[in-house]
C-alpha cells in the first residue's frame, strides 16, 4: 500500500514504516512555545526534573501580548528570558513577530516535524512540513525528553482546482471550505492540499490555507513541496532535497474534497463561529467599529501589499478604528520600504509593532460592549478579541481594506 | 476505575475561549484564580457551583481552538472527574490526557440531561445514568492513552519512568 505525505514524513523519522491509526513517539526537529504557553511548559519541564534540552531546536517566542501590558505578563516572560537563558534556548524577545512566521521565514525545512505550543502551529505544512500543535506539557516533553507521542493521523485529500476570480484570495477559499466540512470536519485528520489552484500558489498563500486548517478540526494542512518551495528556500539559503516528498499514487486517503476556485466570491465567517461563512455581498448592511489587518493568517507582506492597492487614495471611515499588525519584523521592513506604511499612516490606520496585536483579546484594540470587529484573523469565537458582548466577523485583507474606507463590510471589487 | 457525579450539560463548539477566556490571560499562571473564571461566559453558576467529582457532558467538538493547557487543566483544579462529549477537538483531547483527566467519547449524550447522576466505569465501558435507569456503552481509548489516564498523567509516568514507551 501507498503512503501520503505524513505516512512518509512519519515513517522518515522514527525509522520504520507506520501507518494511519498508528501511536507513534517522534523526534520532532523543531519545538516551541509562545507566552501563552511558556510559562506553563517551564513549569511542567521543571515537574518532570528534566536537566537540559533534548531537542534539536528550541525557541520561545514573546508574541502574544508582547510588550506586556501588565505586570503578572511581565513576570512570566521574564521567566520565559530566564529559562531561555539558563538552557542555551533561543528567545523572541523584541517583537520580532509572530512564532510560526519566524519559523517560516528563518528555520523550517519540508520533511521536519514541528510541534508547538500553539495551535497554529498547522501554518507550516506550507512547507511541506508536518507541523502541529499541542499544549504545554507535550511540549516540555518534546523540549526534555526530544520526543513526544503522536497517532499518525488519515489524511483528506483537498483538490483545488483552476484560478481565483478578481477580489478574491486563499483566505476566501479556506473559508469557503471551512464552511462546508464544518469545523468539526477534519478532527484528527491532516488535509493535504493539491490541484491546480495549488501549482500556481505563492508560498504566503499556501501559508494561508494551512494556517487554518486547525480551524476544521485538522492535526494539520500539508502541501507536498514543488518548484515554488524550493524557490522559496534557495532564495532563504535553506535548499533540501525534496524527491522523496511526494504522496505516493496509491496512497490511502480517508476522503477526497474537490472545490473549484474559479466559483468561490469574497466571504466572510460571521459571529461566533469559523463555519458560519456567507457572501460579503449578503452583508453590505453590517456596521464595523473596528478593522484589524494581521495575525499569522493575513498579516505578510503580500497581505498588506493587498490591502494598500485598495486603501490608497480613499479616506477611512470616520467611525473605523483601523490596526495594521506586520506579522514579522521582516515583513514590516520591507512594508516601510515598498512605502506601504505611509499609505496606511496616511489613511489613517494604527501601525503597530509585529506580534499577534489584537487577535487573543489581551492588549492592542480590545472591543467595547456592542462593538463588531472585521478582522483577518483566523477565529471569532465569542470573547476572542477580549470582550464577550462584542461580534467579530473574519475576512480576507481586501476585503478588510474596503471595509475601512465604507465602515461596512464591503465587497473589495467596487474598489479594485 | 469508577467515577460518580452530577452532570453539568453544555451544548456544541465548547472553545477553549469559552472554558478560559484570553482576557484572563494574565491568571494563566495562577490556576486557582483561572478557575474561577471557567466558562463563565456560557454558565456563570458553573465554576461557582461545581463540586467534586462532577462530570461534564457536551456536544460536538468540544475544547475547539487554542492549544492552551489552561482550559483543560482548570477543571482538575475544580474537580471534575471526566468529560464525556460527541467529539472532542484534538489538542484539547491530548491536553486533558496528559493531565490524567478521562475523556469518553459517546453518541448518545442527547440522552443524558444536565443534573443527572452517572456512574461510569471506565475499563469496561460502560455508563449507568441512575437518574433515568439507563445505560451506554462507549468505545475505551487506546491503551497507551489509556495507561497515561490511570498514571494520572504524563508528568506522573515520566517521574516513575524517566521516559515514555508505545
Ligand atoms: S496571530 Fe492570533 S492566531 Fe496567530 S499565533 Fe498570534 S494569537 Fe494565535
Amino acid at each position: 500500500m501507498g503512503k501520503t505525505l505524513i505516512e512518509k514524513i512519519i515513517s522518515e523519522n522514527v525509522g520504520r514504516d507506520v501507518a494511519s491509526g498508528e501511536i507513534v513517539l517522534v523526534r520532532p526537529d523543531i519545538a516551541f512555545v509562545q507566552d501563552g504557553t511558556g510559562p506553563l511548559m517551564i513549569n511542567e519541564f521543571q515537574n518532570m526534573q528534566f536537566k537540559e534540552i533534548k531537542a534539536h531546536k528550541t525557541f520561545l517566542f514573546c508574541d502574544h501580548a508582547f510588550p506586556s501590558p501588565r505586570k503578572e505578563l511581565s513576570n512570566t516572560q521574564k521567566q520565559m528570558f530566564k529559562f531561555a537563558e539558563k538552557y542555551n534556548s533561543k528567545i523572541f524577545y523584541a517583537c520580532e513577530g509572530i512564532s510560526h512566521q519566524i519559523i517560516y521565514e528563518n528555520y523550517a525545512v519540508p520533511g521536519n516535524i514541528i510541534t508547538g505550543a500553539d495551535s497554529h502551529t498547522c501554518s507550516l505544512g506550507c512547507l511541506g512540513c508536518l507541523a502541529t500543535g499541542m499544549g504545554s506539557t507535550d511540549v516540555a516533553i518534546a523540549f526534555g525528553l526530544g520526543k513526544v507521542w503522536m497517532k499518525v493521523p488519515e489524511t483528506i485529500k483537498v483538490k483545488l482546482e483552476k484560478t481565483l476570480k478578481t477580489g478574491v484570495t486563499a483566505k476566501d477559499v479556506i473559508l469557503c471550505f471551512i464552511g462546508k466540512i464544518g469545523a468539526d470536519g477534519a478532527i484528527y485528520k491532516a488535509l493535504e492540499f493539491t490541484g491546480s489552484f495549488i501549482k500556481n500558489t505563492t508560498m504566503e498563500e499556501r501559508f494561508t490555507l494551512c494556517n487554518m486548517a486547525v480551524e476544521c478540526g485538522a492535526k494539520t494542512g500539508i502541501v507536498p513541496p514543488d518548484e515554488i518551495t524550493l524557490k522559496f528556500l534557495k532564495e532563504r539559503n535553506r535548499e533540501v532535497d525534496i524527491s522523496s516528498l511526494t504522496p505516493d499514487e496509491n496512497a490511502e486517503y480517508s476522503q477526497m474534497i474537490e472545490i473549484d476556485v474559479s466559483e468561490i466570491e469574497p466571504v466572510v465567517a460571521c459571529p461566533h463561529r469559523v463555519d458560519n461563512i456567507k457572501k460579503v455581498k449578503e452583508l453590505d448592511k453590517v456596521k464595523v467599529d473596528q478593522v484589524f489587518i494581521g495575525t499569522c493568517t493575513n498579516g505578510r507582506i503580500s497581505d498588506l501589499r493587498m490591502a494598500a492597492e485598495v486603501i490608497k487614495r480613499q479616506k477611512k471611515s470616520s467611525w473605523v478604528k483601523f490596526i495594521v499588525v506586520p506579522a514579522s519584523k521582516e515583513v514590516y521592513k520591507q512594508a516601510i520600504k515598498e512605502g506601504l506604511i505611509d499609505i496606511f499612516l496616511d489613511f489613517g490606520a494604527m501601525v503597530l509593532p509585529p506580534g499577534c496585536g489584537p487577535c487573543v483579546g489581551t492588549h492592542e484594540g480590545v472591543l467595547a460592549d456592542g462593538e463588531v470587529a472585521l478582522s483577518t484573523q483566523n477565529r471569532n469565537f465569542k470573547g476572542r478579541m477580549g470582550n464577550p458582548n462584542s461580534e467579530i466577523y473574519l475576512a480576507s485583507p481586501l476585503t478588510a481594506a474596503a471595509s475601512a474606507i465604507t465602515g461596512y463590510i464591503t465587497d473589495p471589487r467596487e474598489f479594485l | 476505575m469508577i467515577l460518580k457525579g452530577r452532570v453539568w450539560k453544555f451544548g456544541d463548539s465548547i472553545s477553549t475561549d469559552d472554558i478560559t477566556p484570553g482576557r484572563f490571560f494574565h491568571l494563566r499562571s495562577n490556576l486557582p484564580e483561572l478557575a474561577k473564571h471557567t466558562l463563565e461566559d456560557v454558565r456563570e453558576d458553573f465554576a461557582k457551583n461545581v463540586k467534586k467529582n462532577d462530570i461534564i457532558v457536551a456536544g460536538k467538538n468540544f475544547g475547539l481552538g487554542s492549544s492552551r493547557e489552561h482550559a483543560a487543566r482548570v477543571f482538575k483544579v475544580l474537580g471534575v472527574s471526566c468529560i464525556i462529549a460527541k467529539s472532542f477537538a484534538r489538542i484539547f483531547f491530548r491536553n486533558c490526557i496528559n493531565i490524567g483527566m478521562p475523556l469518553i467519547e459517546l453518541k448518545e449524550v442527547d440522552k443524558i440531561n444536565d443534573g443527572d447522576i452517572l456512574e461510569i466505569e471506565l475499563e469496561n465501558g460502560i455508563i449507568k445514568n441512575q437518574t433515568s435507569s439507563e445505560s451506554y456503552k462507549f468505545l475505551q481509548l487506546p491503551t497507551f492513552v489509556l495507561n497515561i489516564v490511570k498514571h494520572g498523567g504524563i508528568e506522573e509516568v515520566i517521574r516513575k519512568f524517566g521516559n515514555i514507551e508505545v
